[in-house]
């Protein structure tokens, strides 16, 4: 399956008329166990697809949120073997949304390139997004995934101009991040009028869905974002949502499903309450 | 081991700023646009006559250059083989071989219009050049440093804010140089329209290995003209510490084709290289990428990142620049490791004999150069990159020896 899963999500999306729900959740954050409840709970929840993180010790492009949860991650033992093996184990109860891992290159180095897609592969991993992997950088990784149908999800950002977005936008399928903000995850936040126009050029330079992530905390963002990207990506307020619940001695699995719930339902009703 | 550089050839970088398999441009999306306009400005102004000519002024006047090269003889008669020399770059204003770095730097970034500097730093010595060239251009300046070190190089903290700096100390990990380098990337990532982040070592993404090793040139080139001028030859081997590998690669870079000069650099083995506690990345670790390029990193069977240990804060660092990587590699340039304790006996030694305290750097380089000077044999010349005063680490030095201040 792997991108092709992708592909058809997203043309599903398309045929239904609305924008995709995607959700972040971070590999051991608060353990292996409550990652893989949470997993097979966010399909049925509203997640159109999901991004699952493989803790890395040096998370240069996260705020603080993604930051702590990598730690916490690395706390609970989770390796990227770890990780696939999550991927895996969600996989063989759903056949259908796309999960992409995401993460920084170092882990995915020591595994090695071929090993690494081969095994994701297999667990039914459909893409991949690498933060400190530029185009520049990715030709060796980008053919190994190929090799597996893999797709290498790549990241648009405010700094990317036409010229730019022509680099970023080769070699790659599934999908095209629009990383809304130039920052780290989950700290500024950007307006849907903004992001509209960029969302376009993106569109036109890859001929892909374009998900935006980056800043979107609440179920009116998550509405307004939804209005003007194929996708909309939920991630530090998700992470956010789980750890209070643990300071708080509640059920993470249960709370992270509901903050999912409100903002899927918010991403659903967007571009209805749009025609209304 | 690959087959040796042959002479006049070496030209690394290559375009895609990689010195073989290392170097190259690993950074989030959001910045390549920042490193590739970087990549352009310092091409032109490397090849602006007036842009060197500024530098130039800036370093003989304000940083003090050139330094002297001297004849530490009383340390030359203790090890009894070939002259030991130091490059004494520690005389520069402000203590160290960084300031040659963030001259040019500051330089380049007001060349390119850019209003703000951030800076990471480890000992401190890095941030208070940087905080000293940005009160001399009047422009705002944040320095990044680990809570350990804070704590750690105190005296220096305190320069910085005499200096107008901002100085953050960053919490996560073991709160030391890779933690403060992670938050400068942070910064940088958003605030690139307006920052420029003046990195301190000779690392991270394209180009910044070849323009601080370009900056910090201006060591090897000096030690070049003053051996001829008072030996009429060149060295026969140049020896220096090694963190990130600035103060190395700056003395090393200008002799790299002349293959009778032994180039030696002395990594950080804290504890000793058989446990975890060191600081040596290319003796006990392995390539991986890390802070926007490849190169040797202490790092665990899942390629998470270790924390490296010195008893300096300029050497605890993980990784080092990748232009060393491809010298150990390619056998161009030997590296060896030096622990703590005799770090700390290397500093009361050249104190006692040569009336200079070094900083904890330089005497990891000082702790093996005498058994390098017996290899090079009376007769010869070896010259030691003094990069650093050891004013800053006197109140460490003390706790370490039991003597309270």
């Amino acid at each position: 399956m792997t991108v092709a899963r992708i592909d058809a999500r997203f043309a599903a999306l398309k045929a239904e008329g609305r924008a995709g729900f995607v959700t972040y959740v971070m590999a051991g954050d608060p353990s292996r166990e409550a990652t893989l409840e949470i997993l097979r709970g966010l399909p049925a929840a509203g997640a159109d697809l999901i991004e699952l993180g493989f803790p890395f010790s040096d998370p240069m492009a996260e705020g603080p949120t993604i930051q702590k949860a990598a730690a916490r991650g690395l706390q609970s033992g989770l390796t990227l073997k770890g990780t696939l093996d999550l991927a895996r184990a969600f996989r063989e109860g759903d056949a259908d949304t796309p999960l992409i891992l995401m993460g920084y290159l170092n882990p995915i180095e020591t595994y090695g390139h071929a090993p690494f897609a081969r095994d994701a592969a297999a667990a039914g991993v459909d893409g991949l997004i690498v933060v400190d992997c530029p185009p520049e950088e990715a030709g060796p990784l980008t053919d190994a995934l190929d090799a597996e149908g893999i797709a290498l999800i790549r990241l648009a950002t405010p700094t990317s101009d036409d010229h730019r977005l022509k680099t970023v936008t080769a070699r790659t399928s599934g999908f095209v991040y629009y990383v809304s903000v130039a920052g780290v995850t989950g700290v500024k936040s950007a307006d849907a009028d903004v992001v509209a126009p960029a969302v376009a050029r993106v569109r036109a330079a890859s001929g892909l869905p374009v998900a935006v992530g980056f800043g979107i905390r609440t179920p009116e963002s998550a509405g307004r974002m939804a209005r003007v990207a194929d996708a909309v990506v939920a991630g530090s307020v998700l992470v956010d949502e789980g750890a209070a619940a643990v300071a708080e001695n509640a059920d993470p699995v249960r709370r992270v499903l509901d903050k999912v719930r409100s903002l899927a339902d918010a991403v659903r009703g967007a571009r209805a309450s749009q025609m209304a | 081991m690959n087959a040796p550089i042959p002479n006049s050839q070496y030209a690394w970088p290559d375009a895609e700023g990689r010195f073989g398999p290392f170097g190259g441009r690993f950074v989030a999306e959001t910045l390549m646009p920042a490193v590739l306009e970087l990549q352009e400005a310092y091409e032109a102004a490397r090849a602006d006559p007036a842009f060197q000519a500024e530098l130039d002024q800036w370093l003989e006047h304000y940083v003090g250059r050139p330094s002297p090269l001297y004849l530490a003889q009383r340390l030359t008669d203790h090890h009894g083989g070939a002259d030991i020399w130091f490059k004494r770059d520690e005389l520069n204003h402000t203590g160290a071989h960084k300031v040659n770095n963030c001259m040019g730097q500051i330089l380049l970034a007001m060349r390119m219009g850019k209003t703000r500097i951030i800076a990471e730093t480890g000992a401190g010595q890095h941030g208070v050049a940087t905080a000293t060239v940005c009160a001399r251009f009047g422009l705002p300046c944040t320095v990044y440093m680990g809570a350990v070190d804070v704590e750690r190089q105190a005296p220096n903290v305190f320069r910085m804010k005499l200096l107008g700096a901002e100085v953050v100390p960053v919490t996560n990990g073991r709160s030391t140089l890779k933690e403060a380098m992670n938050e400068a990337m942070r910064d940088w990532v958003t605030n690139v329209a307006d920052t420029y982040y003046i990195i301190g070592t000779a690392a991270g993404p394209h180009p910044y290995p070849e323009l601080v090793r370009d900056f910090q040139s201006v060591i090897g080139k000096e030690t070049r003209a003053q051996m001829q001028a008072r030996r009429g030859k060149l060295p026969d081997a140049c020896v220096a510490a090694i963190g990130g590998g600035s103060n190395a690669i700056g003395l090393f870079h200008p002799f790299i084709e002349d293959p009778s000069v032994r180039l030696i650099g002395i990594e950080a083995a804290g504890r000793g290289l058989d446990g975890p506690d060191h600081a040596a990345s290319l003796q006990g670790g392995r390539p991986g990428v890390l802070h926007g390029n490849r190169t040797y990193l202490l790092q665990d069977d899942d390629g998470q990142i270790l924390e490296g240990h010195s008893i300096s804060a300029g050497l605890d660092y993980p990784g080092i620049g990748p232009e060393h990587a491809w010298l150990h590699d390619s056998g161009r340039a030997e590296y060896r490791a030096a622990t703590d304790q005799e770090a700390l006996e290397a500093f009361q030694l050249c104190s006692k004999l040569e009336g200079i305290i070094p900083a904890l750097e330089p005497s990891h380089a000082l702790a093996r150069v005498g058994e390098i000077a017996r290899e090079v044999g009376k007769g010869g010349d070896v010259v030691l990159n003094m990069c650093g005063r050891g004013d800053k680490d006197i109140f460490a030095v003390a706790k370490h020896l039991g003597v309270e201040l």
